[in-house]
């Protein structure tokens, strides 16, 4: 017998399992496949446990709530698919700007519009860095394995309270859907960072204390008044035009993250120690590729996989490091060629990048990767 | 790749091929000592259309969760069958419900063919368990799973007053299998 029980999930029961474990009390989403089961098991679990569970009438409403919700002083969750995804977008913006922490999941499906709702797809990865206008602040994280959807939702929280900005979850409908063996986490087992509170008196209080990088976020309705804008604002949140204000506050808001990516990033690296052809990949298409790596290595061929957990901020250095040492990266993804460009611009020259892509509603098979491995043997 | 025992199951939406992949995941990593993962694809649609669950099952982690060569493929319609049987591996097998099945696609596996929907109306009055009988039959043809573990995974997963009805399923599903062999 295991000492821990096991359960089989799909992986976005885990993403309920996960946003639980980190404390979320409230959720706010409009259903769509492949993300539905996520609104469905909030909606069972939320109240049980004293939280709130609200079907809003669309996808910006429900973003809107979420970031209203965060601002009372709760841990906030979204979950959506690509079109709900772009629809999201100008409220993602406000959050990125008014530094209110929140979790958007997107169980990425076949695009663009309407597309192919029940296929899967990896073609969200640009939009979750540059979906909202502006220059702003991003952080993605892309689990791969059901036990990683539970862990990797922690961790998205976790990023979202820490940097006051909202994080979004990626992964594709074949992890979404798919069910894995997994343990449940004991409480204390896996981190949890809760919002950082508040020690000084209500009129001493400034939302975006310009003594910090990040500023402590107080609740709503706890005494601490203040203003909370879309516009450029100032330390006490009211809006300015003074244009230091402006670029300090710009500069800060991505200074933030840049400043903290080794916090951020998270590789999981597979036989690189000695590669001379890498895969570069997420989601369902980095079991592929794993897959793929293991029967190269069988055949002789010195194969290895970089997978990022974290995309944005990219993992930039991992790469350039990476490309000095390989005769070739190949990037397989389930889009027309978005991480590949990321690929390109971070080897600068040093090694060939090679990407594959379908966008057939099927996934990147192992057969098919391998194939590209062999090409660099 | 032979560390992988991958069971396709089937048919149209709606008649609990889904669920079928849910319960046989179980019996091997839950109720057994391996690793399994299920995945689907399915249509729009919420009744109708072809639909398919996998399951491959192993000793080792598993990372490709779709099917690459089937060991044992269920098809419970005609349409199900000839879209989905290209995968079975040579010397697999595949199920056919018989009186749903009429052509049969050629290849290099065992064609078993069974009135599977039928013996769950005539049997049990309910076409609803056929799923279930299915269930019984693939444990008792591959063994990739006991008879012990699928029954305690389909139990977990019944409601408490079909509890009687899914375990005399999975007893037809046993014994007919036996007359396949």
């Amino acid at each position: 017998m295991a000492e821990k029980k096991k359960k089989l999930l799909q992986g976005n029961e885990a993403c309920v399992e996960g946003a639980l474990y980190a404390g979320c009390r409230f959720y706010a989403g409009y259903p769509i496949t492949p993300s539905t089961e996520i609104a469905e098991g909030m909606s069972v679990r939320l109240p049980k446990l004293g939280g709130k569970f609200i079907q809003m009438e669309d996808e910006i409403a429900s973003m809107a709530a979420i970031i209203g919700a965060s601002l009372a002083g709760l841990k906030t969750l979204t979950a959506t698919s690509g079109p709900g995804f772009s629809l999201k977008q100008e409220a993602i913006g406000y959050a990125c700007l008014a530094e209110i922490p929140c979790v958007v999941i997107n169980v990425m499906r076949g695009g663009p519009s309407t597309g192919y709702p029940t296929g899967p797809s990896q073609a969200d990865i640009m939009q979750a860095k540059w979906g909202t206008h502006g220059d702003h602040p991003a952080i993605s994280v892309t689990p791969a394995y059901v036990q990683e959807i539970l862990t990797e939702t922690v961790r998205a929280f976790n990023l979202a309270e820490k940097y006051r900005t909202p994080v979004v979850v990626l992964y594709d409908e074949i992890v979404g859907h798919m069910r894995e063996p997994i343990t449940m986490p004991a409480p204390g087992e896996i981190e949890v960072v809760d919002r950082a509170k508040v020690t000084c008196k209500p009129e001493e209080y400034f939302p975006y204390d310009d003594k910090y990088e990040v500023a402590p976020l107080a609740p709503f309705g706890t005494g601490y008044r203040f203003h909370v804008t879309g516009l450029n604002h100032k330390q006490d949140g009211f809006p300015t035009n003074d244009p230091k204000i402006i670029r300090e506050n710009n500069e800060r808001i991505m200074r933030k993250i840049e400043n903290h990516k080794e916090d951020i990033w998270k590789n999981e690296e597979t036989f690189l120690d000695d590669a001379e052809v890498a895969v570069f990949t997420i989601g369902s298409t980095a079991r592929s590729a794993r897959y793929a790596v293991n029967e190269a290595r069988k055949a002789g061929i010195k194969a290895g996989l970089l997978r990022p957990l974290t995309i944005w901020p990219f993992p930039d250095r991992a790469v350039a490091e990476l490309a000095k040492k390989v005769k070739a990266i190949i990037v397989p993804e389930l889009n027309l060629g978005q991480m590949v460009l990321e690929v390109e611009r971070c080897s600068r020259g040093a090694t060939k990048v090679e990407g594959i892509h379908r966008v057939d509603g099927e996934p990147i098979t192992p057969a098919q990767i391998l194939e590209v491995i062999r090409k660099y043997k | 790749m032979s560390s992988r025992y991958e069971i396709r199951f089937s048919g149209s939406g709606g008649q609990g091929m889904i669920l079928a992949g849910i319960i046989m995941a179980e019996a091997a990593a839950i109720y057994g000592d391996k690793n399994a993962v299920q995945s689907q694809s399915y249509g729009p649609e919420s009744r109708g259309g072809a639909s398919k669950a996998e399951v491959i099952i192993s000793s080792q982690p598993i990372d490709y969760p779709k099917a690459t060569a089937i060991d044992c493929m269920l098809a419970m319609t005609q349409e199900a069958c000839t879209k989905y049987h290209k995968d079975i591996k040579e010397g697999g097998i595949l199920l056919v419900d018989s009186d749903e099945v009429k052509e049969f696609p050629q290849g290099k596996f065992r064609l078993l063919k069974f009135p599977i929907i039928n013996t769950a109306r005539e049997e049990l009055g309910k076409t609803i368990v056929a799923n279930i009988i299915s269930l019984g039959m693939i444990a008792e043809l591959t063994g990739v799973v006991t008879h012990e573990a699928i029954e305690k995974a389909v139990l977990s997963r019944v409601p408490p007053a079909f509890l009687e009805l899914n375990k005399k399923a999975l007893q037809i599903g046993f014994e007919k299998a036996k007359t396949l062999k």
